[in-house]
């Protein structure tokens, strides 16, 4: 990860341009709904914030998960049990299950960071396809038909979901609301060490930290957001499937970070959007999408190894 | 005729027999992802996807131009091999200094990508391919049914990853390739030629992969996502083992063939979960693995 | 000025025609697998059997238009309620076919029902569609796990196969299947003497198949479909299980896997299926029509069949009056009218969206008796309609008056 736009960010401690950015971003978003389908954007927001739930890991820690399905599709299927099966209101499910995760990440994390490096990817990944096995076995996922028909509900009573544009603008909400946080975290003195870790683990380790409760918190900040973004997922589409906790989705993640920038703040989310834009559109190309991914991720590894956003902050030397 | 647990000796036996089989491609696989990963410092994503391509061109072979089922035990491992050097020479070779997981998401791709092709071209269902005469029927050992091809299975594997095993700690090309995994620099200094040696090293992994594919075809269909799932749990098993040891991967393959097997009679619920439990356990226990050194 | 009106007039012009067409427009949405395991079930043979649907009932002559569009769900439930809301938000689709998959007939079952259009389910097993979940929009059309393990499990039982062992997917449909067949065979007279899982996609059948030749079991339940069901027949081959006398009964398979396996590895097996397509003349033209035009001359399958019919009747129905823009008038006006065609012949549609028909128990032929392309069963036993489906006394569908 060491090459990946590193140097921009540790530059400047607190750089506008990535304010700047996020807002823009912000404001094409508040307006996006007028020209795409809304529900479709909802769906691709709960991706991007995944994204960046995941490049926060990858891009700022330097610790490549190939398991964060795991987090994603079990917050999804808690808050899609809490909404369906509790009858909870839709922020009492979001909340619940966005914490589950984080639970769930903690354990996660304690077993997989005792490894480093390629140990690391392939524990995650071993962990979320157990995750993925229990998935297919406990009775209340209802295994390969998933959870149906949840109910969207009244956010705090008075906010009635059932309307995709309201449904939007709640989820543009919460997603602003993880990006940012996102940023504070990364701007934070916590991030600092963290970059720091990822840049030289002997040398913080040197200067007295104790990197492993930091890769730990990172870990566990990490899988909150991804639940977050998997809860949210399970109101938004009224179900949670055994797709959100296949190792294929932990791919995808990986793919959208890899494509709009690892260790940038708004890299993921222009990732999200372009492969769920891929999907969508070419979904009438059956295997052929996979295909593509694969050359993408090929093409992004050889060539582009800084993503979209990564490249143009590199051009123009700023941070975005 | 003792019972156990509610299972007589003679039907344990048999399970463990079935387990040892199951090891047979755990230990194979897990042996080509250990050679390459001792090379190259690579986790090869794409096993899974070329031990598939083995078994279809094994297919290929049958279907296309009649050759049967021994040839293509050696041309299959040949083919794909082949196809596994140019896929270091055009794309790994470039990531040489880099982080190593940018090799990890590169055959990632590639396995997408051969597999989608696959799928575009043979769908999801697969293909048949048939048992050679000389190995159908089986033997009725007393306590169980045992088809030949099993048999073969077993004994064949166990000879190439012992072959192997030989190969590269007891002979002097062996000793070379050891000798470049530890210090590139001073063996190029010897007059080593070490990214051929690399490209040969990755070609036999692969071809390793390939070879248990060719394996797997009479017994499973041939059918484009054969490896996909497989291959996590193959990563499971060298996590378990330590990339350390040649030695060390090839009896984790065969010791958690035997455990699923054993977890198939007794539990099958968990027959999925097993290996990634015992992943699990041995990491809290012993991190770098049953036979590895802390890394 | 001129211009303005003139263009205002021409925008209205448009703004029109589709108003007009929408009173004599069918647009059909075939939502299926075309990658994954199930793409040969139904796949492009679904999209092709509801194109031939609609030029065999020649209502194109009759000045309607109708358009077919079709997608891949990848049998992923979220991927096919996107399709589904997109389809019909944007005026793509008011009837769904096939679905092929219960996660995703479940799914869009729901969507379809608030948005007040039609599915006609053919491929997807789940006999909730027709009974907890059971909606006025919906109607099950070929077949369900209840007719799947009603019709091999009766008349195996019946034929002398008292004593069973189940190998079974080690999830939800795999544990229905098991259940209704268990009862069937049970309630005939029958007794299971055990089961043994299998974990899902599961590559190596041989522990299980171990397990159920030491049973001595008369016959082998397969509760398992797809790859698995393939898998586990293959091996049990291998394993020399039904040269020992052993049944092996598969109680989902369709003639595709048979194709795929060869008569070789399947000879022997007995499997339930409500359209077969040698059975008589009509079911045979039927089929000769869609070979003609499928990859590989493929015969159709079962799924393919139900869709073919069920497009058949639903623009029968529509012919007949039916408001398209209303799902669950037109569902209505299907259940009240006869159905009648080449596939399935004669048949009703009971009040919780079941279509009902016989039902034909095969058994896959040796290779040497199969005479002609795909020459692959013989019909063992004919399940009457009346008897091959779930009776209504035991509907747990919400739409069935007690």
């Amino acid at each position: 990860m060491r090459d990946a736009a590193a140097p921009a960010i540790l530059r400047t401690k607190r750089p506008p341009d990535e304010i700047l950015a996020i807002a823009a971003l912000a404001a094409l978003l508040v307006a996006a709904p007028l020209a795409i389908y809304p529900f479709l954007l909802a769906q691709a927001l709960c991706m991007a914030l995944f994204a960046c739930a995941f490049n926060l890991l990858v891009g700022y820690g330097g610790l490549l998960s190939f398991g964060h399905a795991l987090f994603f599709g079990w917050a999804s299927y808690f808050a899609a049990h809490m909404a369906k099966g509790f009858g909870w209101p839709p922020e009492l499910a979001i909340a619940a299950a966005t914490l589950c995760a984080g639970a769930l990440g903690l354990v996660a994390g304690a077993l997989s960071i005792r490894r480093q490096g390629i140990y690391f990817s392939m524990i995650t990944l071993a962990l979320a396809q157990l995750g993925y096995f229990v998935a297919l076995q406990v009775p209340f996922t209802h295994g390969e038909d998933g959870i149906q028909g949840v109910p969207r509900g009244k956010l705090f009573g008075l906010i009635n979901l059932g309307d995709d544009f309201t449904l939007y603008y709640v989820v543009l909400a919460i997603f602003l609301f993880g990006l940012f946080g996102v940023y504070r975290i990364v701007h934070s003195p916590f991030g600092a060490v963290l970059k720091a870790i990822r840049e030289n683990e002997p040398r913080a380790i040197s200067l007295g930290y104790r990197t492993e409760r930091y890769k730990l918190a990172a870990f566990v900040l990490s899988a909150t957001l991804a639940g977050l973004a998997g809860a949210t997922k399970a109101i938004v589409a009224q179900s949670a499937t055994l797709t959100d906790a296949h190792w294929t989705m932990s791919g995808e993640v990986i793919l959208m970070t890899l494509v709009g920038g690892m260790g940038t703040i708004t890299g993921p989310v222009l990732g999200a959007f372009v492969i769920v834009a891929m999907q969508t559109y070419f979904s009438a190309m059956g295997q052929w999408v996979t295909v593509i991914q694969g050359a993408i991720f090929v093409l992004c590894v050889l060539a582009f190894r800084r993503g979209v956003v990564g490249e143009i902050a590199a051009r123009f030397k700023i941070s975005l | 005729m003792i019972p156990l647990l509610g299972i007589t000796t003679q039907a344990l036996f048999a399970q463990l027999l079935l387990g040892l089989i199951n090891g047979a491609f755990y230990a194979l696989l897990s042996l080509g992802l250990a050679v390459i990963f001792g090379m190259l410092n690579i986790v090869n994503f794409a096993h899974g996807a070329l031990y598939m391509m083995g078994a279809f061109f094994a297919w290929f072979l049958l279907h296309y131009f009649e050759i049967g089922y021994w040839p293509a035990l050696v041309l299959a491992p040949l083919g794909v091999g082949l196809l596994g050097m140019v896929i270091e020479r055009t794309m790994l070779h470039r990531l040489a200094g880099l982080d190593p997981i940018y090799g990890l998401l590169l055959t990632f791709g590639i396995a997408l990508i051969v597999q989608g092709l696959f799928q575009n071209a043979y769908g999801a269902s697969g293909m048949p391919y048939p048992m050679p005469d000389l190995l159908k029927g089986g033997q009725n050992l007393g306590f169980m049914y045992l088809p030949n091809y099993r048999a073969w299975v077993v004994v064949f594997s166990i000879a190439v990853c012992l072959a192997t095993w030989f190969a590269i700690e007891k002979t002097r090309l062996g000793a070379t390739l050891r000798a470049a995994t530890e210090n590139p620099e001073l063996t190029r200094a010897f007059g080593v030629n070490v990214p051929r040696l690399i490209t040969l090293t990755y070609g036999f992994g692969v071809a390793l992969a390939a070879l248990a594919g060719v394996l797997a075809a009479p017994i499973y269909q041939v059918r484009p996502l054969m490896g996909a799932d497989f291959i996590i749990v193959v990563f499971a098993v060298v996590v378990i083992g330590g990339m350390g040891s040649i030695m060390g991967s090839i009896l984790t393959g065969f010791l958690l063939g035997l455990v699923e097997g054993l977890t198939k009679v007794f539990y099958p619920q968990a027959a999925n979960v097993v290996v990634f439990v015992i992943m699990v356990l041995v990491l809290l226990v012993k991190p770098a693995g049953l036979f590895g050194k802390q890394a | 000025m001129k211009h303005i009106l003139q263009a205002g007039a021409a925008l209205a012009l448009i703004l029109a025609v589709p108003a007009l067409a929408q009173e004599k427009t069918i647009r059909i949405g075939v939502l299926t697998d075309m990658s994954g395991p199930y793409a040969d079930v139904g796949g492009a043979g679904s999209t092709l059997a509801a194109e031939l649907a609609v030029e065999d009932s020649g209502i194109k002559a009759r000045g309607w238009t109708v358009s077919v569009v079709s997608a891949d769900h990848q049998n992923k439930v979220d991927v096919a309620s996107n399709v589904t809301r997109e389809w019909f938000d944007q005026g793509k689709a008011d009837v769904i076919v096939d679905t092929l998959n219960s996660g995703v007939a479940l799914a869009v079952s729901q969507i379809v029902k608030e948005k007040n259009k039609v599915l006609l389910n053919s491929g997807a097993a789940s006999s909730d569609l027709t009974g907890k979940s059971c909606s006025p929009n919906t109607i099950a059309w070929t077949y369900d796990t209840f007719s799947q393990a009603n019709g091999t499990g009766r008349a195996l039982t019946k034929a002398g196969g008292d004593s069973w062992y189940f190998i079974t997917a080690d999830y939800a449909f795999g544990k229905a299947l098991e259940r209704d067949t268990t009862a069937v065979v049970t309630a005939n007279g029958g007794k299971v003497l055990g089961d043994t899982m299998a974990p899902l996609n599961n590559a190596d059948f041989s522990s299980q198949l171990l397990q159920a030749q030491a049973s001595k079991a008369k016959v082998i339940g397969l509760a398992n479909a797809g790859a698995d069901s393939v898998n586990s027949i293959k091996q049990a081959a291998e394993f020399g299980i039904t040269q020992s006398g052993q049944k092996l009964a598969a109680l989902l398979i369709f003639i595709s896997d048979v194709h795929a396996l060869g008569l070789k590895a399947a000879q022997g097996l007995e499997f339930t299926e409500t359209y077969y397509w040698d059975v008589n003349d009509q079911t045979r033209a039927f089929a000769d029509r869609f070979s003609k035009r499928s990859k590989n001359a493929a015969k159709p399958t079962m799924v393919q069949a139900g869709v073919y019919s069920s497009l058949r009747h639903y623009l029968k129905a529509v012919e007949a009056g039916a408001p398209v823009a209303d799902g669950a008038g037109v569902v209505a006006r299907m259940k009240s009218l006869p159905t009648d065609d080449q596939a399935f012949g004669k048949g009703s549609i009971r009040e919780d969206g079941r279509k009902i028909h016989p039902a034909y128990l095969l058994q896959v032929k040796k290779p040497e008796e199969s005479k002609y392309p795909w020459d692959y069963a013989r019909i063992v036993a004919t399940i009457p309609a009346e008897e091959a489906f779930r009776p209504l006394s035991q509907s747990e569908c919400p739409l069935v008056k007690k």
